[in-house]
């Protein structure tokens, strides 16, 4: 009957190790990252009273044999908090996993060594109940490596590589027939615009906004620049550009230079014409004001990215009876721009400008492509919106970035 | 000559391009070393520019000075307060020219939080009077799309101070459905659209397709 009776509370006592001890434990190296990080996985603990309670210690170890060491570690997580490395499954809202980067170094424990690339690691995750007692797990062992591709990123490859395809077949159809571009008020009238301030003998104003030249709106505002600086050189109007960044104004003052060139009026350049006003925001929109009521610019174009010297550029603009064309991606600016100027190029109109001024068939390509994009988008969005009511995520997590 | 006026920026254009994006989807430390060491070339140039603007900003000023143009004084306080500023920076709170800038304490930073903070403060403010005029002029209802307009921008306003709630609790609820259901849905229109002006941007330079950065348009 003893022999019995222990043999029970044997039983019993291994089964609530074996329920308590760390399950399904696998080790390896964390992707899409540079190396030096490893990612430990394990199963979430079936549920009982106390499961919430349980916390988890990783140790690692050079060898199988140990000595193991203290990790540094990121906080244990249901694979579900990171769908894009473990994907949306079902699967990981039962498993939990935590990455290592770092261990107690065994000779002073006040330092750490990190995670070497190449090297094997043997792993271990420690259980520890509310009651005291710990768990360690079986061991695993990892590798960490320098990954060359992130795979959290497959979904924006994709899809960019979709559209930038869309783009680029639409610029080579453009060259084989005539495209179809809708009209754009804005740039429609930049010729009567520069026509006025032709005609009353006035300065064209240009300002460039605050991005630097790493910015996309920049570049396109540079882009439509020139394209203004090939019309005020053939109309012999004075041309003003206003920059905040002396990269942007080196970059414009080349630009304007070669377009004048171009123009066969390279006579009509002036250094002076393209110039440093500030780099400070409010400075610039000061400065910019100045000049606007000194001089009293005919015309004044926006181009860029603006902040709350918009609307400040804009008013003393519309105060001085200039024709204003502006143009920005910065879509809490464009309020201010729409009530105050005669003409806004709203969004994706700023990049297309350049090509729309230009006429030329492989840049009209360009703004095709991009309007089949969009058509793309549309359809996907009403597609994604059905779907997701009717309780299916895919095309949402599709689209989620990581 | 051609081929260092429009070629070689064009190769330069494609190569940079292409490292641009690749390094986004590559963690190696290979990239990422190559994307900071671009980032700190950009540093350099971009100092370099700077020189440029200043040379700029003093020829642009000076001229104004020399010509006595209208609003000449404005130009030659632009001397002033470059001398000044330059003169306490060398100075450095007494530490050099040689040693880190100090930035909590001294003459420098005395005048830009005096100086520079409260001008920006004054232009910052005169914004508050330029919404109202700007808001008189466009919300004179005379088309359909300036009364709605109109209409809305009451409402989110009203909805948005005590008094809303007080005349209705339907006011504040339907200024925030104004703000989180078609003003965000437009919002979010715009960058769609805005995201692939860029990417199409992007491409053109990238393949040289668009070459009007380089002065001229295309030949």
């Amino acid at each position: 009957m003893r022999y019995f009776l222990t043999c029970i509370i044997l039983v019993l006592y291994t089964a609530q190790v074996y329920a308590q001890q760390p399950t399904g434990v696998k080790a390896g190296d964390t992707p899409n990252d540079s190396g030096g990080n490893i990612t430990v996985i394990w199963d979430y603990p079936e549920p009982y009273e106390g499961v919430k309670k349980i916390t988890y210690t990783i140790v690692v170890g050079e060898s199988e044999n140990g000595p193991f060491h203290g990790a540094k570690y990121s906080a244990a997580n249901l694979q579900s908090s990171d769908p894009g490395t473990f994907g949306h499954g079902e699967e990981t809202s039962q498993k939990l996993f935590a990455r290592v980067d770092e261990y107690t170094d065994p000779t002073d424990p006040s330092k750490k060594i990190a995670i070497e690339n190449g090297k094997t690691y043997y792993v271990q995750v420690i259980a520890h109940l509310p009651s005291g007692e710990s768990f360690p797990s079986a061991i695993a062992a990892a590798e960490a490596y320098e990954n060359f591709f992130n795979r959290t990123k497959t979904n924006n490859f994709i899809i960019g590589t979709i559209f930038s395809l869309i783009i680029l077949i639409s610029i080579f159809l453009a060259q084989k027939r005539e495209l179809f571009i809708r009209r754009i008020a804005g740039l429609e009238a930049l010729d009567e615009a520069l026509g006025r301030a032709t005609e009353m003998g006035k300065p064209v104003l240009f300002a460039h906004g605050l991005a630097s030249m790493g910015s996309v709106s920049t570049i396109a505002a540079v882009n439509v620049l020139s394209r203004v600086a090939n019309r005020t050189a053939e109309f012999n109007t004075e041309l003003r550009v206003a920059n905040n960044d002396p990269v942007v104004m080196a970059v414009s003052q080349e630009v304007v230079k070669e377009s004048y060139l171009n123009a066969g009026r390279p006579d009509a350049y002036s250094e002076d014409s393209v110039f440093m006003v500030a780099t400070e925001q409010f400075s610039y929109a000061a400065a910019l004001d100045g000049m606007m009521v000194r001089d009293r610019p005919a015309t004044n174009i926006m181009m860029g990215y603006f902040y709350a010297e918009s609307l400040l550029l804009a008013e003393t603009g519309a105060s001085i009876g200039a024709i204003q064309i502006a143009g920005t991606d910065s879509y809490t600016q464009l309020p201010f721009f729409i009530t105050t100027c005669d003409y806004t190029l709203m969004g994706e109109e700023l990049y297309a400008a350049s090509a729309y001024l230009a006429r030329e068939p492989k840049l009209l390509g360009s703004l095709k492509g991009q309007d089949i994009g969009k058509a793309v988008l549309l359809i996907l969005l009403i597609l994604g919106t059905l779907l997701a009511t009717l309780g299916n995520q895919t095309l949402t997590h599709i689209f989620t970035a990581y | 000559m051609l081929f260092l006026r429009r070629t070689l920026p064009l190769i330069i254009a494609f190569v940079m391009g292409m490292i641009g994006i690749l390094v986004f989807y590559i963690p190696h430390s290979g990239a990422q070393a190559l994307e900071q060491e671009l980032t700190k070339w950009d540093r350099i140039v971009a100092a370099f520019a700077m020189v440029l603007g200043i040379y700029s900003l003093m020829r642009l000023h000076w001229g104004r000075v020399r010509r006595q143009q209208a609003g000449w004084a404005y130009s030659f306080l632009v001397f002033v307060g470059f001398t000044v500023m330059f003169v306490l920076a060398i100075y450095n709170d007494g530490q050099g020219p040689l040693s880190p800038q100090v930035i909590d304490s001294g003459p420098f930073v005395w005048m830009f939080d005096n100086v520079q903070v409260p001008a920006d403060a004054t232009m910052f403010s005169i914004l508050a009077f330029f919404i109202a005029s700007a808001a008189y002029r466009t919300f004179r209802a005379r088309t359909p799309e300036a009364a709605i307009l109109l209409v809305s921008a009451i409402i989110v306003m009203i909805g948005r101070v005590p008094i809303g709630a007080l005349i209705s609790d339907w006011v504040p609820w339907l200024s925030q459905w104004l703000m989180a259901v078609p003003n965000l849905a437009a919002k979010r229109g715009i960058l769609l659209g805005v995201s692939l002006g860029a990417v199409a941007t992007a491409l053109r330079i990238i393949f040289g397709i668009e070459r009007s950065y380089l002065g001229g348009g295309e030949e």
